[in-house]
């Protein structure tokens, strides 16, 4: 009797436990993830805006973003170069490695023999683990002078003379310039944007692509019907990712932009992105209002970066109630 | 811990071992790191000098994070009195102009300051212009376009470049002035003085500038500079530490003065020396500075000059001597 009485009170005592222990850590990781999911990046916003008050004040947000001056001399600041070499740098990688990647995850998932497989994701993803200094410095002594002497002169030479896009292939090839940067750029993303495609591609449930087999489609017609159709969120994750990625990236294309703060006329001038006037600019900025321009252009990556993320994450919730069955 | 540094203070008679902080300017780091390497040997005292740049320098010795801050660039005194610092230099650098030319290989190459102004404006464009062969009238130059190289990153090399341009050049200190970055009329931009030189050697017809000891560690061709007294001068030791001597430093203007352009037959004239600073309302710990300073002005010397930097000449050193015990901060 007593006996029971004392082990019912310990298992109720256990229970209690348990579940206060449950409260506890429920509490505790609830806060961890708001703390780095919601408040840092809130927090990281603020203190950009902080420490940009002084050039928000005295450029305002339009005619920073309208201006192409960047005169540190004369304090006189703009964004617009610095903006656009960070958009067409990304653009150009990401028309580049899309489809490249989509291509290495077709061959991996659909023709690739059995044994060749683990080989060659094992290889695009060690890629992913190059670091971008490593990229930078290949770029910089090996490719820029392949580019410069070959590549650049011989698409000059076919492509110049064609009305409209030949401007895009004029001046002096010096190999540092938009082209080689979002080459390699490229490069770097495409182990992170095929290794999403490829883990999409591999969830194509294969009554779906029995199916098709059985009507008759040939292979071509089972990627291009099926495989691709099934899997478009999961290509826009890659892409969004890499996007990431790209618009982040600083080592390699401080190597091989020629860091000038002008609009690219063509795909051989060479530019400038804001990652790369951060790091070149930030240890010798030596005035206030030079510094806070700095925070001022890494408020607006930041602004950057959130918008087309949130905006890339719209668009892959659309994609998959639409190709919900 | 504490109790073995007071044992050894104990045994060898001297003081507690020092720990002094210092953050700033890039270039002089070599340097620094080696006189605090001897300095702890000789002394025990410890020196932890961190170059994150002479912006970060400036800011960390204003918020007086730090024992001392070092900036490539001088202060003007009434930033400094602004901000309740102290300034003298350390060493001496100088820049020096380099240039990859394959007809002509490492033949140096006389410049004066219309010629560099102008390549730097974007108005000289090939090698044979009229204006630089009739410079060079021994040297053939050939019919090649100029690839101008210049610092993509804020630097004090940049520094003392454009310094020495807005003094002989009306249209560029007019145009572009002088600093750390400035609006470039022309050319591309490599990082530090590795990414100028490799942009330079690359390109046939480059040419740009570097620190004079990166260029002479690289072993670069360097072309002479005519300096205000119409002489070409050759960068070396001697001519820069020239520059040095014949400046007029001013302890009243807490040693204001930029190298370039300065008067001596023998000065280079694109020089500049690397700066300390210190607060002065806190003369405990610019002490400690300074007795690492006193230790690096009297016994540094073969150090630096092992590492290509031009020591201080020695009237320089006594007069910074004099104007620690001005300011009370003398070891």
């Amino acid at each position: 009797m007593e006996l029971e009485g004392v082990i019912e009170g310990k298992l109720s005592e256990v229970k209690n436990r348990g579940s206060l222990i449950e409260r506890v850590v429920k509490v505790f990781l609830g806060f961890w993830a708001l703390f780095v999911g919601l408040l840092f990046p809130l927090l990281i916003l603020f203190i950009l805006y902080y420490e940009a008050r002084l050039a928000i004040e005295k450029f305002g947000v339009i005619n920073f973003l309208k201006s192409t001056n960047w005169d540190p001399v004369a304090e006189d600041f703009g964004a617009a170069t610095m903006v656009f070499g960070t958009f067409i740098s990304t653009l150009l990688a990401i028309l580049m490695a899309a489809p490249i990647s989509i291509g290495i995850a077709i061959f991996i998932t659909e023709l690739a023999p059995k044994w060749f497989k683990p080989i060659i994701s094992t290889a695009i993803e060690l890629l992913a683990a190059i670091p971008s200094i490593i990229y930078g410095l290949w770029g910089f002594f090996i490719l820029t002078p392949i580019m410069a002497n070959k590549v650049e002169p011989w698409l000059q030479d076919k492509l110049g003379d064609v009305p409209i896009i030949g401007q895009l292939f004029s001046g002096i090839p010096t190999g540092v310039d938009v082209l080689t940067t979002s080459l390699v750029l490229s490069i770097m993303i495409i182990p992170f944007m095929s290794a999403v495609v490829r883990d999409s591609f591999e969830m194509v449930p294969s009554v779906m692509k029995e199916s098709a087999y059985a009507l008759g489609a040939t292979q071509w017609e089972v990627v291009r019907k099926v495989v691709i159709p099934y899997t478009a969120s999961g290509i826009a994750g890659g892409l969004i990712l890499s996007t990431g990625r790209a618009l982040g990236e600083t080592m390699a294309v401080t190597f091989l932009a020629g860091n000038n703060p002008q609009i690219p006329k063509s795909l051989f001038d060479s530019f400038t992105t804001i990652t790369v006037t951060l790091a070149n600019q930030f240890t010798e900025a030596d005035t206030d209002i030079y510094l806070s321009a700095l925070y001022y252009l890494s408020m607006f990556l930041f602004l950057i970066s959130l918008i087309l993320l949130s905006v890339a994450k719209y668009l892959v919730l659309r994609l998959e109630k639409r190709w919900k069955v | 811990m504490k109790k073995v540094a007071l044992a050894i203070a104990a045994l060898t008679g001297t003081a507690l071992a020092l720990e002094i902080t210092g953050a700033g300017a890039t270039f002089p780091y070599p340097v620094y790191g080696r006189w605090a390497y001897e300095f702890q040997k000789a002394t025990g005292h410890k020196v932890n000098y961190q170059s994150i740049g002479s912006g970060g320098g400036i800011r960390q010795i204003i918020n007086r994070t730090v024992d001392f801050g070092a900036s490539d660039a001088p202060l003007t005194p009434e930033e400094l009195n602004k901000n309740n610092l102290l300034q003298f230099p350390t060493v001496i650098g100088a820049v020096v102009i380099t240039y990859n030319v394959p007809e002509i290989g490492k033949t140096v190459l006389d410049l004066d300051q219309k010629a560099v102004c102008d390549i730097y404006m974007g108005k000289i464009k090939k090698w044979n212009d009229p204006y630089l062969q009739q410079l060079n009238p021994n040297v053939k130059l050939p019919d090649r376009n100029i690839v101008v190289v210049h610092r993509s990153d804020g630097s004090g090399t940049t520094w003392i470049f454009t310094n020495w341009l807005s003094k002989v050049c009306p249209e560029w200190k007019e145009k572009v002035g002088f600093g750390t970055s400035v609006k470039w009329p022309t050319g591309v931009g490599g990082k530090g003085n590795e990414g100028v030189t490799n942009y330079v050697k690359r390109s046939q017809g480059g040419l740009g500038y570097v620190e004079y000891i990166y260029a002479k560690q690289n072993n670069l061709p360097v072309a002479k500079i005519k300096n205000r007294e119409g002489v070409f001068v050759e960068p070396n030791i001697k001519t820069i530490q020239a520059a040095a001597a014949h400046a007029k430093w001013d302890k009243s203007k807490h040693f204001y003065e930029v190298l370039t352009d300065q008067p001596g037959k023998d000065s280079y004239p694109i020089a500049g020396a690397t700066f300390i600073l210190l607060a002065k309302d806190q003369p405990e710990r610019a002490k400690k500075a300074t007795t690492f300073f006193k230790w690096a002005f009297e016994n540094g010397d073969k150090y630096a000059e092992e590492l290509n930097y031009v020591p201080m000449p020695s009237n320089v050193k006594k007069l910074i001597f004099e104007y620690w015990k001005e300011n009370g901060v003398h070891p």
